[in-house]
């Protein structure tokens, strides 16, 4: 689909024209499971791009510098790295095996030529280091080229090793492994900003660690009741403030949010704050409970705000304000009629996740279909916009496309009823300075970038 | 169970669904003149049938999701509460017995269910004491609930030492159930002598083999009784 799509918004100033980029992954209609993929990141400047499948695999993409002999490639993802981080395993005391799939990966501050991330799976994290070498040593004195070892005796003279360059070779491996502290599913982790602890967080209970030591973590919440049959609410999401290394937060199956501050004491059960909007009578049913469920909460990059991601709508909270969210966007509110058969096939408990643009003028999150929104918080438009292999010409703009609930069709509406829920676009990420924004759709990674760019 | 776009599904499968939705549904459709104002009132049994299938079907998963768990029982609590209006329902499996045609289903099917979420809940916490490692010593004074690294292999042995404060008793009793004895029980004491009464009246040696002397008995007795003191009050059988 070239061209500028018509029937969206107008263009202006603050509108962003999203083209397609890339795709990656494979094309066919049979799906490996494997190569779901479960969670997608940025580095800290946009120049990497990681991905996690359920296989337990993790793959890197690396942004290709400008290139005037190349200028189509600009700002392409490639390949850069990709390993096996985590592999199923079996718990001999409970008789489980333990999913090999990457939950989450979250990146650390480039603090030298290496780059580092964590990644998790149910129940294990760990650190990755992935440095390059692009040179090698040669003419050693011990051995030959070959590396076999030369006898010492046929030594008789002395050189020194000169570096000679090769072909780039990116290695990945693992560093620290964080065992054994889970006894629930981890479902998050978050780098802190001191750059030296990051937080893990099951169902029931979140973990601080330092990055140094992995045989000793801290429990800072503990949600679990002395009687499990008492148990009626579990943790969600967590995440560490951006700028405030003793502040964190975390969402829970209940639709509240906790602040917490780890100066305040050292057992963070109680919260310093309790986000949670109250429920509206007219729109109460069965589901009520469950839709107001929170998958995912982030916090701008400013810091001042943080986003909840319910079933239906994205809450935009200001955290001076714990009685009600500044904004809410409604995602796909014409599933409301639909919350029966949702629960039925379970789609009511499907995960999104949320993100921030860069400069936290915008928020985007996936649905169903392989549509996916994005409301720009300053002018208050949303658009739904598609992932998908029809709409995949180079740099085409994406048309923005829309749901009927109706029963008057439009010509390019689709209706409720005629949407697919096994296409569900649960992770996206927003590159953290520019206009580039990776699309997860089941084994496909999408990448749009902005026209402009 | 996807409503995957042109996937045609059988028609005795559609009917029925269609009649289990459309019928049931009508108090989730917001044009509906009677929702328009007023929440829902009653659940069907069929939305109650459907959540409980649910809970089951968790509960069968060797590793349930707590959350997917935790969701589907809360909102089975709510439809069992809107099914029985003039009882208030306690957490606990005793349900008040109410009126109506279909509350001996409700109640038998209450009181299962409540029993079976309450002792699968139940393991989940025995299967945490079992493998949670031992908590290091408090001396350490780092700040927070220090959290022990100990791999999983050791939880089991762990167990034998000193009491943590996770385990249960019955925690122990559980992980000596499935081991026979029966070889230890008889070999290690005397062989029979004739005419000796099997006489031990108290717990611990209640099970040990009949042919003893009394005397060696009753010094069996004491060594047992010294041991066991130490490690647990002596409960019935091991």
């Amino acid at each position: 689909m070239a061209g500028a799509g018509g029937g969206g918004c107008p263009a202006g100033a603050n509108d962003l024209q999203w083209c397609f980029s890339q795709v990656k992954g494979a094309i066919d209609e049979d799906v490996a499971e494997a190569d779901i993929i479960s969670t997608v990141e940025f580095n800290y400047s946009g120049d990497l791009l990681a991905t996690g499948d359920k296989g337990g695999r993790v793959v890197i993409f690396q942004r290709e510098q400008e290139n005037k002999s190349r200028p189509h490639s600009r700002g392409e993802y490639n390949v850069y790295s990709t390993f096996q981080s985590h592999e199923p395993e079996f718990d001999y005391l409970k008789s489980l095996e333990i999913e090999e799939k990457i939950n989450k990966i979250r990146w650390l501050p480039q603090q030298n030529a290496a780059q580092f991330l964590l990644s998790t799976n149910d129940k294990t994290i760990k650190l990755w280091k992935i440095s390059e070498r692009d040179k090698r040593a040669e003419g050693y004195n011990l051995k030959d080229e070959d590396g076999r070892l030369r006898d010492p005796f046929r030594i008789t003279a002395l050189r020194v090793p000169i570096l000679k360059p090769m072909d780039l070779m990116v290695e990945a491996s693992p560093r620290r492994i964080f065992a054994n502290a889970h006894t629930y599913h981890i479902n998050s982790i978050s780098v802190n900003s001191d750059h030296e602890t990051y937080l893990s967080a099951d169902d029931l209970r979140i973990n601080l660690w330092h990055l140094e030591i992995t045989d000793r973590s801290f429990n800072i919440v503990d949600m679990k009741p002395a009687n499990m049959e008492e148990l009626t609410e579990v943790i969600t999401a967590a995440e560490f403030h951006p700028h405030q290394c003793n502040v964190f937060v975390h969402s829970s199956s209940k639709g509240t949010t906790r602040l917490c501050d780890m100066r305040s004491s050292a057992l963070c059960d109680t919260h310093s704050k309790f986000f949670e909007e109250p429920e509206d009578p007219s729109s109460r049913s069965f589901f009520s409970e469950i839709i107001s469920s929170i998958s995912d909460v982030k916090f701008s990059h400013s810091g001042r705000y943080m986003m909840t991601r319910d079933y239906l709508s994205v809450k935009v909270w200001d955290l001076n304000m714990e009685s009600r969210p500044v904004e809410t966007h409604q995602v796909h509110e014409y599933l409301r009629s639909k919350l029966c058969s949702l629960y039925e096939n379970d789609c009511i408990f499907d995960k999104f996740e949320c993100c921030w643009s860069g400069s936290d003028s915008a928020i985007m999150t996936g649905s169903y279909n392989n549509f996916f929104r994005m409301f720009d918080r300053n002018t208050r438009r949303d658009v739904t916009l598609e992932a998908s292999r029809e709409n995949s010409k180079p740099r085409a703009s994406l048309k923005p496309r829309k749901v009927c609930t109706g029963a008057k069709r439009k010509r390019d509406e689709i209706s409720v009823d005629s949407l697919d829920f096994s296409k569900k676009i649960l992770h996206t990420a927003w590159h953290p300075a520019g206009n580039v924004i990776a699309v997860a759709a089941t084994n496909n990674l999408y990448i749009f970038q902005d026209k402009v760019n | 169970m996807m409503l995957s776009k042109g996937l045609k599904r059988k028609r005795e499968e559609e009917e029925e669904e269609k009649e289990a939705l459309a019928v049931d549904a009508w108090w989730l459709d917001p044009s509906h003149p009677a929702v328009a104002q007023a929440p829902p009132a009653v659940a069907s049994s069929s939305l109650f049938d459907l959540s409980v299938l649910k809970l089951h079907h968790s509960l069968r998963q060797s590793e349930p999701d707590l959350r997917h768990l935790v969701l589907v029982v809360n909102t089975l609590r709510r439809i069992q509460a809107s099914m029985v209006p003039t009882a208030s329902l306690p957490p606990v499996p005793s349900v008040p017995a109410a009126p109506g045609m279909a509350d001996n289903l409700l109640a038998s099917s209450d009181a299962a269910l409540s029993a079976s979420m309450a002792s699968l809940l139940e393991d989940l916490s025995h299967i945490e004491g079992l493998s949670q490692a031992p908590q290091p010593l408090a001396d350490e004074g780092p700040p927070g609930r220090p959290t022990g690294g100990a791999p999983p292999g050791l939880g089991a042995l762990d167990l034998l030492g000193p009491a943590t404060g996770c385990l249960l008793d019955d925690g122990l009793e559980g992980l000596f159930e499935d081991i026979d004895t029966s070889m230890y029980d008889s070999e290690l004491w005397a062989p029979a002598s004739e005419g000796l009464k099997p006489g031990p009246e108290d717990g611990p040696v209640k099970e040990q083999a009949p042919e003893l002397d009394e005397a060696e008995l009753d010094y069996l007795m004491d060594v047992l009784v010294g041991t066991q003191a130490l490690e647990r009050p002596p409960g019935p059988g091991r």
